[in-house]
C-alpha cells in the first residue's frame, strides 16, 4: 500500500495537533526536519477535530490546519470532524 | 460572563455548497458556448460541472479569514527579521546566491501563476473549479509579494537582487523557467491545469518549498524559510485542486485519457528540468545541507510520485516513460548543472565557487556511485586553478535546447562522459533539443516551440546590447554589453564568491555586530 503523509510547521500551535495526530493514527511516524515535521502513514491518516480540543481547552475548527499546514499527500476528505488523507485500496 | 453562541451554524459540506454552487448561473443574454469559449478547443469532454468537488471544502470568507492570518504571522517576523540584522546570522554568504536564484527565477513565476488562475477560472463554466481557482489566483499573487518583500531586506546589503523583473525576461538562465510558465499559459485552460495545477503543484513542488525551504530554516534564514512555509501551507490546497482536477477529468469522459495522459508525460518532464536548478541549490549552495537532491528526489518524487501514479492507473494512465530516464539523471543533475554555472560564472547574478573538502567528502558520500568517479576531478582541477590565479571562465556561449532552454548539459543515457543533444527538422530548419524527452515535446508540437525565444540565438543575432550599441566599434566587447543590457553590475553580481563584495561585506559586518571596534 502507499504512504500518505501531511507536513506541519514546528510551534506552539502545532504541538497539540501533532500529539493528537499520532495519538490517533498509531501506524504513523513522524520524521522531524529542521523547522517542520512530516508525518508518514501507511493507507490512511486521520486527524480528529475532537481529539486537538481535548488537548488544546477550547474548540477548534479543523480549517485553523491550513494555517501551519506545508505539505500533504493523498486524495483528502474534509469535513467538520475529520480530516482524512488516504489512498483508496 | 462566558457566553457559549449556539453552534449550530451550517456544516462544512452545507456552507461549501451555498457558497460555491449557490453562486453560479446559466447565461441568458448569450449562449454559455460564447461566454466560455476556451472550454471545448482541447477536446477535453465535460458532462457534468457540478461533479467538481473541492475536498478541503474552502469557502471565500473562511479563505480570508486564515489567510489574513498567516500574513499577521509571516510580517511579524518578517520586522522581527529586519530589526534585529537576521541577514547576519545566516550560516555563510555563500548562501544568499540560492536566494538571489530564487528571487530572479521563481518569485517572478508566481505572479504568472496568479495570471494564469484568473485566467483559468474565467476560462471554465465550471463553479467548483472557478472558485478554487480564483483563490490560487489570489494565493499566487500573495505568494509573489510576500517573497518580494522578504527578500527586498537582503537587497539594502546585498548584490545581485536589484531587478529581478527585468532580468526575468532577458537572462539565458532565466528563460528557463521563464518558458516553462510561458509554455503552459499559451495553451488552454485544461492544459494549464496538469501543468501547473497537477505536474508543477502536486508532483514537484514538495521538492521546491518542503526539503529548500527546511534547508533554509538550517541556513538560519528565518525570513525565507517564513515565506517559503507561508506560501507552502496555501501549496497543500493548490495540490489537491490539481488532483482534483486530473480525477474529474478521467471521470467524466474516457475520450480524456489520452490527451491527459500527453500532458502527463510532457509537464513531468518539462518540470523536472526546471528541477534541476533546485538541485544544484541544495547539493551546492546550502551551506549547511538538510538532506541530497538524489535523497530528496527519492522521497518526494519516487515515492510520492509513485503512490500517485498507483492511484491513477485505475483510471488507466502510465507513468510517463520519461521517468525511467530520472532514476539515472538524479545521480548526476546537480553536479552538472552547478559544473555549467561555475563556467559561465560571469554570466550569472550570483556568484558562484568550488566546494571545500568537507563539503566535496559529503557529495562523496551522498553520491557514491557518481561523483568521485565523474565530478570530483574535475571540481578539484578547477579548485586548484582558481587558487593560483586562474579562476576559469568560458567565454563561448552554450547551444540551448529547444523546448526546455537549458544548455545542452545533460548527458547521454549510459553515458555521462558524453553530452546528449537531439535533432529534428521542420519545415527545412534544424531544432536542437537535449533528451528524448524534450525532442518529443518538440515534435508533437513544433509550430510552437520553433517560436521559443532563446537567449543565446538572441545574443548572436545582436538582440540583447543596450540600444545605440556599435558592435562593429574597436574594442567592443560582447559580454560586457550583454551584461549591460541585463542590467548586471558587472564585477559585482556575477564572478567568483572568493574575492566578492558580498564576501567582504558580510564578514565585515559579522564582525562588527560581535566586536565594539
Amino acid at each position: 500500500m502507499s504512504k500518505v503523509f501531511i507536513a506541519f510547521q514546528l510551534n506552539e500551535e502545532t504541538r497539540p495537533i501533532i500529539e493528537a495526530v499520532l495519538a490517533d493514527n498509531p501506524h504513523a511516524v513522524a520524521v522531524d526536519s529542521p523547522a517542520m515535521v512530516k508525518i508518514d502513514a501507511e493507507g490512511e491518516l486521520v486527524i480528529k477535530r475532537e481529539s486537538i480540543e481535548a488537548l488544546i481547552g477550547r474548540s477548534f475548527d479543523l480549517q485553523e490546519l491550513q494555517i501551519n499546514l506545508i505539505t500533504i499527500s493523498g486524495h483528502l476528505d474534509e469535513d467538520d470532524d475529520e480530516f482524512r488523507l488516504s489512498w483508496p485500496k | 460572563m462566558d457566553m457559549k453562541a449556539s453552534k449550530k451554524k451550517l456544516g462544512l459540506k452545507e456552507k461549501y455548497a451555498h457558497m460555491t454552487r449557490g453562486l453560479g448561473w446559466e447565461t441568458s443574454y448569450q449562449p454559455m458556448d460564447k461566454v466560455f469559449p476556451q472550454a471545448t478547443f482541447e477536446g477535453i469532454k465535460i458532462h457534468d460541472w457540478d461533479k467538481w468537488e473541492d475536498p478541503f471544502r474552502l469557502t471565500m470568507d473562511a479563505y480570508w479569514k486564515y489567510q489574513a492570518e498567516k500574513e499577521r504571522k509571516l510580517y511579524a517576523v518578517l520586522d522581527a527579521f529586519a530589526q534585529n540584522n537576521g541577514h547576519l546570522g545566516i550560516t555563510d554568504a555563500r548562501y544568499l546566491n540560492a536566494v538571489k536564484l530564487f528571487l530572479t527565477g521563481i518569485s517572478p513565476l508566481e505572479y504568472v501563476a496568479h495570471r494564469g488562475f484568473a485566467a483559468a477560472g474565467r476560462n471554465f463554466p465550471g463553479v467548483g473549479p472557478r472558485v478554487a481557482c480564483l483563490m490560487q489566483s489570489v494565493d499566487e499573487v500573495r505568494h509573489a509579494q510576500t517573497q518580494i518583500h522578504a527578500l527586498s531586506n537582503y537587497n539594502k546589503h546585498y548584490d545581485g537582487f536589484h531587478d529581478f523583473k527585468h532580468m526575468l525576461e532577458r537572462v539565458w538562465y532565466l528563460s528557463v523557467p521563464k518558458s516553462f510558465f510561458d509554455d503552459a499559459f499559451s495553451a488552454g485552460p485544461f492544459e494549464w491545469m496538469i501543468a501547473i495545477g497537477f505536474s508543477f503543484e502536486y508532483v514537484l513542488t514538495n521538492l521546491l518549498f518542503v526539503p529548500f525551504m527546511s534547508g533554509a530554516a538550517y541556513n538560519g534564514d528565518m525570513a525565507t524559510v517564513t515565506f517559503g512555509f507561508s506560501a507552502q501551507s496555501d501549496e497543500a490546497r493548490h495540490m489537491t485542486l490539481g488532483l482534483e482536477c486530473i480525477k474529474f477529468m478521467l471521470e467524466q469522459d474516457p475520450d480524456n485519457l489520452p490527451i491527459v495522459q500527453k500532458w502527463i508525460d510532457k509537464w513531468a518532464w518539462r518540470g523536472i528540468r526546471v528541477l534541476t536548478l533546485v538541485g544544484m541549490m541544495m547539493d551546492y549552495m546550502l551551506p549547511k545541507r538538510v538532506m541530497s537532491w538524489k535523497e530528496a528526489w527519492e522521497i518526494y518524487f519516487e515515492q510520492n510520485g509513485g503512490a500517485l501514479f498507483n492511484d491513477l492507473a485505475k483510471y488507466g494512465i502510465k507513468v510517463p516513460e520519461c521517468l525511467t530516464q530520472c532514476t539515472e539523471d538524479k545521480e548526476h543533475v546537480s553536479h552538472q548543472a552547478w559544473a555549467t554555472f561555475y563556467q559561465y560564472g560571469g554570466a550569472a547574478a550570483f556568484h558562484t565557487w568550488m566546494p571545500n573538502d568537507e563539503e566535496m567528502d559529503w557529495l562523496s558520500a551522498k553520491y557514491p556511485n557518481t561523483f568521485d568517479k565523474y565530478y570530483r576531478a574535475r571540481f578539484t582541477h578547477w579548485r586548484d586553478e582558481a587558487e593560483k590565479g586562474n579562476r576559469f571562465y568560458t567565454n563561448t556561449l552554450p547551444m540551448l535546447c529547444q523546448v526546455c532552454q537549458i544548455p545542452m548539459l545533460f548527458t547521454e543515457p549510459g553515458d555521462p562522459t558524453k553530452i546528449c543533444y537531439r535533432e529534428s527538422e521542420y519545415q527545412g530548419e534544424k531544432y536542437h533539443t537535449c533528451s528524448d524527452g524534450c525532442k518529443h515535446i518538440f515534435d508533437d508540437e513544433p509550430e510552437k516551440y520553433i517560436q521559443a525565444w532563446l537567449p543565446v540565438h538572441q545574443i548572436y543575432q545582436g538582440n540583447c546590447f543596450p540600444e545605440g550599441t556599435d558592435p562593429t566599434a574597436e574594442g567592443f566587447d560582447p559580454l560586457a554589453a550583454v551584461l549591460d543590457w541585463y542590467h548586471f553590475n558587472n564585477g559585482k553580481d556575477n564572478m567568483d564568491f572568493e574575492g566578492s563584495r558580498d564576501q567582504a561585506n558580510f564578514a565585515m559586518w559579522r564582525g562588527m555586530a560581535t566586536k565594539n571596534t
